[in-house]
């Protein structure tokens, strides 16, 4: 198991490691979606107070998951990074901030929308919403300490902190709801006896969000190899692989 | 090399307790602000500074909604299941507004003690089932999982 680790942590190895997981998860993800968008918006059935505007749920509440556990992903890189130093945690850091600031910009938006019709206005000061938005902040911050230090690992040392810290920003966002009066609904209770959510609405739901995570997986896979050729050119083994193409 | 990465786990152990406390004490500090709305209970026993604006929260009582002559004027009672306030409200209603629904209401209490409200918002809550159960689960008796602003209890 360490010993695992201890080779994916070497550039080359990953870059090989990877390139065979990336056909699996990009032909997952797209199954896996088209499923459920199809469930989603067409089988399930519509809400018996919102009737269709409830369907962007099928989008928002995955995306709003993803954008915190994207956010855990890149803590514990973080801490890698800080802590043993290796190439890939950094690589991984920075390029899970992109990938989770479109997330949770994608569950700000769809939230906004949707609540429009529902509550009667895009935006409120409600705790939710707040830290929620405070986590984009958080993503562009990170992004932003990469494009203004040039050398990239005195850059991921200051961006692992950041990352580290602002984890304390995800239980505030969990539990907001149940701490605070705000205007964004309670956490839905998915595993107990009787379900916030119908199965009928509930099982497209699961189908999306494990589509969300699989097509993270596969971003991130790409998106790491390409900064891994970019950072590692000047090494024998990427002239050899891109001679050999 | 050992005693190094020690070092700096016990360092990022160190940052991170800190900023938690520093976190917990600022949120406690700050936790009226951060509240959205109060209820009616909250108002009633004059916890709430109802001198100036301030959001209040809780369930339109059944039967308790009367339309004004204008067509645009609504009046209702709020509560929390404890606790009542009248609400006066003249603009449009979200459509979710109904009897029995959970609303936030942003405005101020007037002399009569009657909550003049500028802006309505419904609230709506976390169960989500299509119309037929719904129906189903009314005709059963079991409560009807209409909106309760859990939180707020």
């Amino acid at each position: 198991m360490w010993s695992f680790f201890h080779k994916l942590s070497s550039p080359k190895y990953y870059y090989e490691w990877s390139g065979k997981w990336i056909p699996w998860l990009g032909g997952i993800t797209i199954l896996l979606t088209a499923l459920g968008v199809y469930w989603g918006l067409v089988i399930a059935p519509t809400d018996y107070q919102q009737g269709e505007s409830y369907r962007i749920i099928f989008i928002h509440v995955p995306a709003a998951w993803m954008s915190m556990f994207i956010y855990m992903v890149m803590a514990v890189a973080g801490f890698i990074a800080l802590v043993w130093k290796t190439k890939i945690s950094e690589i991984v850091v920075s390029e899970c901030a992109v990938i989770g600031a479109v997330f949770t910009a994608l569950a700000l938006i769809t939230g906004m929308l949707w609540g429009k019709p529902t509550w009667g206005t895009y935006w409120q000061w409600d705790a939710r919403l707040t830290s929620e938005l405070i986590l984009l902040f958080l993503y562009l911050g990170v992004i932003s300490i990469h494009s203004a230090i040039e050398d990239p690992r005195i850059a991921a040392r200051a961006a692992s902190v950041l990352a580290i810290v602002g984890i304390i920003n995800i239980p505030i966002i969990h539990y907001s709801v149940t701490w605070w009066n705000s205007l964004h609904q309670p956490n839905m209770e998915l595993v107990s006896e009787s379900p916030s959510m119908h199965p009928s609405m509930l099982i497209p739901l699961l189908i999306m969000a494990i589509a969300f995570k699989v097509y993270f997986g596969w971003l991130l896979f790409i998106r790491v190899r390409n900064e891994i050729i970019s950072r590692e050119r000047s090494t024998n083994w990427v002239k050899k692989l891109i001679l050999a193409s | 090399m050992r005693t190094k990465r020690k070092q700096r786990l016990i360092f990022i152990v160190i940052l991170l307790v800190g900023f938690s406390c520093a976190a917990a004490l600022g949120l406690y500090a700050m936790r009226q602000n951060i509240m959205l709305f109060h209820t009616p209970s909250e108002v009633n026993s004059g916890e709430v500074a109802t001198d100036k604006l301030f959001r209040i929260g809780g369930l339109v009582v059944e039967g308790s909604v009367v339309k004004g002559n204008d067509g645009l004027t609504t009046e209702f009672n709020l509560t929390d299941t404890m606790d009542t306030v009248e609400v006066r409200f003249t603009g449009l209603l979200p459509d979710l507004y109904r009897e029995r629904q959970g609303i936030v209401a942003q405005g101020k209490l007037n002399d009569a003690g009657v909550f003049v409200a500028q802006e309505v918002l419904a609230k709506h809550d976390e169960n989500y089932m299509p119309p037929e159960v719904a129906a189903a689960l009314k005709g059963s008796g079991a409560p009807h999982p209409d909106s309760i602003p859990k939180s707020s209890y």
